[in-house]
């Protein structure tokens, strides 16, 4: 019981940081698609700027849970998808210090650099995390002694490109809403519009996905076992489809608000086909890695629990606030304003 | 080389680059806070600019901290894979808690601090600094609880193949974990008043904003004095801690080779590793080290030669870091008195102010110092007594942590360089003008 509620949560981090980090990654792949010019630059990343570092440690937490909730599993995990691991970690770091930087020096050439950063840096671990997830979802080639056989390339399969293109996508349309929320004006059509071309794309790859998810892995399992699951992956494409009915109206917090509930449900349907599993094995089905198999002793998963119950909402409720505080749309006036100084 | 010896190579060139930039960001923060505490209270317009100028570099140098700390944390998972595995239940359970109890409390306020001039009132404003500061400080006890554990484990018990946790009071509230908390934040808080104070005396010897450079350099010089003080106290307090849970450590912290009663300290040695004992001893103090030690001058120290030479760790590295980090830490203490003395009229002792200026790399060196002490002096062990280092290692291939580490060293040089250019760009600048202060809001 305590290892499946442990289960739930760690899907739920994850799901919460897809959720979250999603909109800046994806909004940061789009930057010279949806700026024309500097000031336009410095809008976007300013409609990121009070958001992305408190994004970012929800992946520290879904990290940290994993070492404190399975600590077999997050070792084996992360020292066998060592390479995917260390460019996300590079691009991240990337992403992190073009957002620092890009206003300290006012060069033109210093900040193409940086944007070109944060483009890179953004677009990465979207595609990883996806690539990764998928590649979880199916199953790695771990020996019976608990060895990953392969490397980076092992990773780049059909279905686990498919994974890695269905984040971008989501987190692109994702991304261009987050804009079209914090924006007015040319900006904001130019990010409604984005979001409403990139949406189709989402849809016939997330259709790919589900048909790829059916006949190379074993997640449909769960949802034959107990049917009134199948809520979710339901509920996956219905806020997919209303998330485009939304972007028709112009109703952007709203459509927003149904991509989030997509990228959650989406991930959600992943993990909750993967139990107990949390990192099986294609070669050796008794290495697979598992919720029980791989668990911390009940005592940290007490004290765990407690932790994470009593802060976790408290968190949520202060980076609520937070969005409310910087709900206004960006404007030119804002980014202008310390040009003096 | 091997798996092993590259990923030690990676993880502590990644932990001591990391640490570059923790310590001012825990310093500085507090600084910062004291200054808005001060301009809410008085209404002084310089100290609001004190808080702006000094957030800037601090902004610089916290994203820098932030992205590379999260490579520390997942470097546990991919490069000591045994050792997550083995001892995961304890000191991945410490980390998580740091996640959520500190590290979102930190970015999430610091946001708001740096946007939110404008927006919030500055009472609220300052509430968020004072949250930054609080939750550096959290942020770093968890991380030095989770550290002290690898130093002297506690409140566990070996079952199903691991170190499992059996008292969690004991691992959090363990007294060594506390020493260390004290002596690193100590460190980190001198490091920024030195900064704050090595900043101000760049300007006061050009003779630029000299009201608002000599109020920042009395702050923080009173800041540095009271640590450095505390510092040297406890310094002593936790060097016996050492003596008494990780004789090794000590023993080669003062090239100690045969046990003996009434062990001397030697001003001035050069220990020799390959024939266990020390080519040259000046200055002999009888029975010095054993009252230091164990508060009695007949007491027995334990020497190198007690222990078998894989279970010794490297001694020449840290014996001379240790001697680089005490000798830095009254160094500081000396410098703080002198400036307690000259803090009425900074600006007539040039002299100080050029000392000031050119000592700002210093507790940055003892800062790096006392990490060598404490981590090289716990080799060969990874965690003390209980698992060793070269049983911890991933089961991963050679090439991946080769290029890793070569990616390492490319991305961090630049970044290293990158930063204390800005870092320094922006110092030099100075404050922005008394008229734009006061109006100005957020950045951009």
């Amino acid at each position: 019981m305590l290892e499946t509620t442990w289960f739930i949560l760690w899907g739920v981090l994850w799901s919460v940081y897809f959720m979250l980090d999603g909109y800046d990654l994806g909004l940061g792949s789009l930057l010279p698609f949806l700026a024309k010019n500097d000031t336009e630059r410095r809008i976007i990343h300013r409609a990121m700027g009070p958001f992305w570092d408190g994004n970012e440690v929800w992946l520290i937490t879904a990290g940290g849970v994993t070492f404190a909730a399975f600590p077999t599993t997050y070792a084996m995990m992360f020292s066998s998808l060592y390479s995917a691991l260390m460019l996300i970690l590079f691009a991240l770091i990337f992403r992190g210090v073009a957002l620092a930087f890009r206003g300290e020096v006012d060069n033109p050439r210093w900040k193409a650099f940086w944007d070109g950063c944060l483009v890179v840096g953004s677009f990465l671990p979207a595609l990883l995390f996806g690539v990764a997830f998928a590649n979880i979802f199916r199953g790695l080639p771990i020996d019976a002694a608990g060895i990953y056989r392969g490397n980076l390339f092992t990773l780049l399969n059909p279905y686990g490109l498919l994974g890695g293109v269905l984040f971008v996508c989501l987190f692109l349309v994702h991304g261009s809403l987050w804009l079209a929320v914090k924006t007015a004006g040319a900006l904001q059509a130019r990010a409604g519009a984005m979001a409403g071309r990139l949406w189709p794309v989402l849809l016939v790859v997330a259709a790919m996905f589900l048909l790829g998810t059916r006949t190379q892995t074993p997640l449909f399992n769960n949802y034959q076992a107990r049917p009134v699951l199948l809520l979710i992956p339901t509920l996956a494409v219905a806020s997919l489809i209303y998330t485009y009915v939304l972007i028709r109206r112009a109703a952007w917090w709203q459509a927003w608000f149904a991509s989030s509930l997509t990228i959650v449900s989406i991930t959600l349907f992943g993990v909750v086909g993967l139990y107990p599993n949390l990192f099986p094995s294609s070669l050796a089905p008794a290495a697979s890695l598992t919720a029980f198999n791989s668990a911390s002793s009940p005592l940290t998963l007490k004290i765990m629990l407690g932790v994470a119950l009593t802060f976790v909402p408290l968190v949520i409720a202060y980076q609520t606030w937070v969005h409310f505080l910087f709900k206004d749309k960006v404007t030119e006036q804002d980014v202008t304003y310390d040009e003096g100084y | 080389m091997d798996v092993l010896m590259l990923s030690r190579l990676q993880f502590a060139g990644a932990t001591f680059f990391h640490f570059l930039f923790v310590p001012l960001t825990l310093g500085l923060s507090i600084l910062i806070a004291i200054m808005e505490t001060v301009y809410v209270r008085t209404g002084d317009q310089d100290y609001r600019r004190m808080a702006r100028f000094w957030g800037k570099i601090f902004i610089i140098n916290f994203a820098v901290g932030v992205v590379t700390g999260i490579t520390l944390e997942f470097q546990f998972g991919t490069n000591w894979a045994r050792y997550s595995k083995y001892v995961g239940d304890i000191f991945g359970s410490l980390l998580a808690i740091e996640a959520t109890l500190a590290f979102f409390l930190e970015s999430t306020f610091l946001a708001v601090w740096i946007f939110g001039w404008k927006r919030l009132s500055p009472k609220l404003h300052c509430l968020c600094i004072w949250l930054v500061a609080f939750a550096s400080s959290m942020s770093a006890l968890w991380i030095l609880i989770a550290n002290a554990w690898m130093q002297h484990p506690v409140g566990f018990v070996l079952r199903n193949g691991r170190a499992e946790l059996s008292d969690f009071l004991a691992v959090v509230t363990q007294p060594f974990a506390f020493q260390i908390f004290f002596h690193t934040v100590s460190g980190a808080y001198i490091l920024g008043g030195f900064f704050v104070m090595g900043v101000s005396a760049y300007h006061l010897l050009r003779q630029q904003e000299t009201a608002f450079f000599t109020k920042s350099f009395r702050l923080a010089l009173t800041f540095a004095l009271i640590f450095a003080v505390a510092e040297v106290v406890q310094g002593h307090i936790h060097g016996a801690e050492v003596a008494k849970l990780q004789p090794t450590k000590l023993a080669s912290m003062e090239a100690l080779w045969d046990t003996q009663a009434n062990a001397p300290q030697v001003l001035f040695l050069i220990p020799d590793e390959k024939n266990e004992r020390n080519l040259v001893e000046w200055g002999k103090i009888p029975g010095a080290l054993s009252l230091l030690a164990y508060h009695s001058s007949q007491a027995t120290v334990k020497g190198l030669k007690d222990f078998s030479p894989e279970d010794r760790p490297p001694v020449a590295l840290t014996f001379v870091a240790f001697r680089v980090m005490v000798g830095l830490g009254f160094l500081f203490v000396l410098l703080t008195v002198v400036g307690w003395f000259k803090r009425r009229n900074l600006e007539a002792s040039p002299g100080y102010l050029k000392i000031m200026l050119y000592a700002i790399p210093l507790p940055y060196l003892a800062l790096q110092a006392g990490w060598i002490v404490t981590e090289v002096g716990r080799q060969p062990w990874i965690v003390y007594g209980l698992m060793r280092t070269k049983d911890a290692v991933s089961p991963i291939a050679t090439s991946q942590v080769a290029i890793s580490l070569a990616a390492f060293i490319l991305v961090y040089s630049a970044l290293g360089v990158l930063a204390f250019y800005l870092i320094g760009k922006q110092a030099r600048r100075g404050p922005e003008p008394l008229a734009a202060a006061a109006g100005q809001g957020e950045e951009s």
